[in-house]
């Protein structure tokens, strides 16, 4: 009988998660559709441009890495609002790498930068157990330092100065797909069928095509290995002893130490592979989007990366959709202001129908909520012409606080997220 | 027992002190590192902070510092991690320089509307994440650090599409309207041609009014009670819902007042050139001065100081930017002494609880026999 129960939960478990993954592939095509729509209305190209995906691809990798880093850390039971820090770290150590020795070896140094970060936070707040919060905002404060610092020693008079090195030659290699996106193929320029497609304007499938041509050509080979990342993540926490061990620590880190897992020890690994991923998140600003130090570039992604966690319900997959949807904000608002406009209707007509269907399921307080925004959507973009830029800067931020205001009963965080855990001291 | 309690007072002191030694450990290394000798750095320094005018701007600078502290004990004291300080005190600056811009009041009301605007709009910053908190269950730092992000966009917005004074000729500032005389604070005194601005006074009425608040009502038990141990408060019959709200509204108002030193003594307008940051540095402040309002000002004037003395260092060749490092290491060496520390006076009182319990055994044996 028992068994029988066993039997039947884990096949809806199992049920349950491949119609999850058949409902995610058809909300996406469900957004190209109505993007689709709302380009032909409008008419403004620019909001499925392959040019559009393409920034959005490079958009989202920083906030993806930094999403990631924040996953592993928070999966261990650790928060760690140092990610800015480190990822300052890894923009600092990347560009004097990269200037000094080339660009791989600012992909190195950026990582080690970050993970330097992540080692302070580790001992700080697992060793010595101090607040995670206080230490992550400390590590923010000290690594805007340390930049600043070693800036003025090592920048001034050889091109840079105290807020900006010399410029860095980034010589990474891109990948253009050969016959889809017109890429080389042993010295054969070959044709590039994607953007054929996309210059005849059809609907929808110009923008698929062009969807597709943003995502094969001219992709940075960092893009790629953060793109595997996300998988990799997914495989190794939910697929591998260690990653079992290391989520033990953050659902129940008292059960998994009476087991014998050594606690800390996953702490440690959580943090420090959070602080190397934040760092080759800088290592990217500076390699591929800048190819130049400056203070503040990080513009707060650390602190995007964690809303990307969140919005992505701490899973791999939804951080990666996060970055996504955030980059894709971003891009639009680098290439064309009339597309964030047209983005205004895209967003009432999404709202208005996730707000009927949340009313259909009876969840009362998100389905006004969501359609009353979707009115104001809808007013916002037949009284104005265009969006001020600011507006597209807080999206992410926004966003996150509607997620977590309408739909935080149905985010899983891990259990003993935040938690301090002192070995052999049972609290709460 | 009196010595005990000595004893875990000195413990205490060990906090700073060893932050202190370990901070100048630290920069004389990197200093050295640079091939620059630590001990002249140092010296000169402190011959250029003891000047008169270097005392006043210690001062100076130490007020905004000490109400942004302030701002932030106030929700450490519960528990609540008010992150969000930066976004409340520059939505605030912003909106009560704008307001005090639009009118003209007899002074001291000027003066009062002002602030009354500034402690409104931080306040109602804050509430955001309070209510957020208290009706949806989401937690505070995450909601704080989003709110801080959107201040920044929307503080921006406003200013350049509505709250901006309108561009005379090629004039490129970016600012609000100035505020009138009746709106400016006269300096106290001036010293060494330095302004002692007069609202370090209300800095520190302020500062007596939150150590009263906090140690001397019921409502200040209430909250370090929640912050203590919230299921002991809940059952003792502390609504812990309205205690994070109010939190919430007099860290946020409070965090309003951060930026009115500036605004009254010197800028008389909302510029991109007023100081930022404050915020986080409250929260370093805060730390340091162990939540207390007597450590927030004793942590304030050191910072205070240090960034005023290390000035200095530019004109000697030295980069400045080395004092950053001894804030940073500061920081971070306080409150990881500050845990240790705690656990050894933990682990002294349950010592001295066992000796108590020890000799009280003894004594009803006595008695019995």
């Amino acid at each position: 009988m028992s068994w029988g129960g066993v039997d039947t939960a884990l096949a809806q478990a199992q049920r349950g998660r491949r119609l999850s993954a058949r409902r995610i592939l058809l909300l996406l095509g469900f957004v190209i559709v109505l993007l689709a729509a709302v380009r032909w209305a409008t008419g403004t190209p620019g909001l499925t441009s392959s040019g559009t995906w393409g920034a959005t691809l490079r958009l989202a990798v920083p906030i993806l890495l930094a999403g990631l880093g924040g996953l592993y850390a928070e999966r261990t039971g650790m928060v760690n609002i140092g990610l800015e820090g480190m990822m300052i770290l890894g923009t600092w150590f990347g560009a004097w790498a990269g200037w000094q020795f080339g660009p791989w070896w600012g992909v190195v140094l950026g990582i080690l930068g970050g993970t330097a970060g992540g080692l302070v936070h580790a001992v700080a707040t697992v060793t010595f157990g101090v607040n995670q919060i206080v230490s992550g905002v400390a590590i923010n404060i000290l690594a805007a330092g340390v930049a600043r610092f070693l800036s003025v020693i090592v920048f001034t008079g050889q091109g840079g100065g105290a807020t900006q090195s010399p410029q860095v030659a980034s010589e990474l290699p891109r990948l253009t797909v050969p016959v889809l996106a017109g890429g080389e193929l042993f010295g054969w320029r070959s044709p590039d069928a994607l953007g054929w497609i996309e210059r005849k304007g059809w609907f929808l499938v110009s923008d698929t095509g062009a969807l597709f041509r943003g995502f094969t050509s001219e992709v940075s080979i960092l893009t790629i290995i953060t793109l595997l990342l996300v998988p990799a993540t997914f495989l190794f926490l939910w697929r591998t002893k260690l990653g079992l061990r290391m989520r033990s620590a953050g659902e129940n880190p008292w059960a998994a130490e009476s087991l014998g897992v050594r606690v800390y020890t996953m702490k440690y690994i959580g943090i420090l592979i959070s602080g190397a991923l934040a760092g080759m998140a800088g290592a990217f600003l500076v390699l591929e989007a800048a190819g130049i130090y400056r203070e503040g570039q990080t513009g707060g992604r650390g602190f995007i990366g964690l809303a990307a966690m969140i919005f992505g319900n701490w899973r791999p997959s939804g951080v990666a959709s996060a970055a996504g949807l955030f980059g894709y904000a971003d891009a639009l608002n680098l290439r064309s202001a009339d597309a964030v406009h047209a983005l205004l209707l895209f967003g009432a007509i999404a709202l208005a129908l996730l707000g009927v269907w949340y009313l259909t399921r009876r969840r009362v307080f998100g389905g006004i909520l969501a359609l009353a925004i979707a009115a104001l959507l809808l007013l916002w973009f037949a009284v104005t012409d265009e969006v001020a830029r600011q507006f597209v800067f807080i999206t992410p931020y926004v966003a996150t606080l509607l997620v977590l205001a309408v739909a935080s009963q149905r985010l899983r965080m891990p259990t003993y997220d935040g938690i301090p855990f002192r070995k052999g001291e049972q609290v709460s | 027992m009196k010595r005990a309690r000595l004893r875990i007072a000195l413990l205490w002191l060990l906090v700073p002190v060893s932050a202190v030694v370990l901070a100048f450990a630290v920069s004389s290394i990197a200093l050295l590192a640079i091939g620059e000798n630590p001990a002249s750095a140092f010296r000169s320094m402190a011959r250029y902070g003891s000047q008169a005018n270097s005392l006043v701007s210690m001062v100076n600078r130490a007020v905004p510092l000490f109400v942004a502290g302030l701002a932030v004990a106030m929700g450490f004291k519960m528990n609540l991690f008010n992150i969000g300080v930066e976004g409340q005190y520059r939505i605030a600056t912003l909106l009560a320089a704008a307001a005090g811009a639009a009118v003209v009041l007899p002074g001291p009301l000027h003066i009062a509307f002002i602030m009354l605007v500034g402690m409104a709009a931080g306040a109602a910053w804050a509430a955001i994440a309070g209510v957020l908190k208290v009706k949806r269950g989401v937690h505070e730092v995450v909601s704080t650090i989003m709110l801080n992000s959107i201040a920044t966009g929307l503080g921006a917005y406003l200013l350049t599409n509505y709250l901006r004074k309108p561009a005379v000729g090629s004039e490129l500032l970016i600012a609000t309207p100035p505020i009138a005389d009746s709106g400016r604070l006269p300096a106290l005194a001036v010293i060494a041609g330095e302004d002692v601005r007069s609202f370090a006074v209300i800095a520190l009425v302020l500062g007596i009014s939150v150590y009263v608040l906090i140690w001397r009502t019921r409502f200040g038990y209430d909250l370090r009670a929640s912050g203590i141990n919230p299921d002991a408060a809940r059952a003792s019959g502390v609504d812990p819902n309205r205690m994070i709200i109010r939190t919430m509204l007099l860290s946020g108002a409070i965090a309003g007042l951060i930026g009115m030193s500036d605004l009254f003594g010197f800028f008389h307008a909302y510029t991109l050139d007023l100081p930022v940051g404050l915020g986080f540095d409250g929260i370093a402040v805060a730390l340091v001065g162990l939540n207390h309002p007597v450590g927030i000002a004793v942590a304030a004037l050191v910072f205070g100081w240090v960034d005023r003395a290390a000035q200095i260092l530019d004109l000697e060749g030295i980069p400045k930017e080395v004092i950053i490092i001894t804030k940073g290491v500061i920081i971070l060496s306080v409150v990881i002494a500050y845990v240790l520390v705690r656990r050894l006076v933990q682990s002294q009182e349950v010592k001295a609880a066992a000796e108590a319990t020890r000799r009280l055994e003894e004594r009803r044996e006595e008695v019995a026999a």
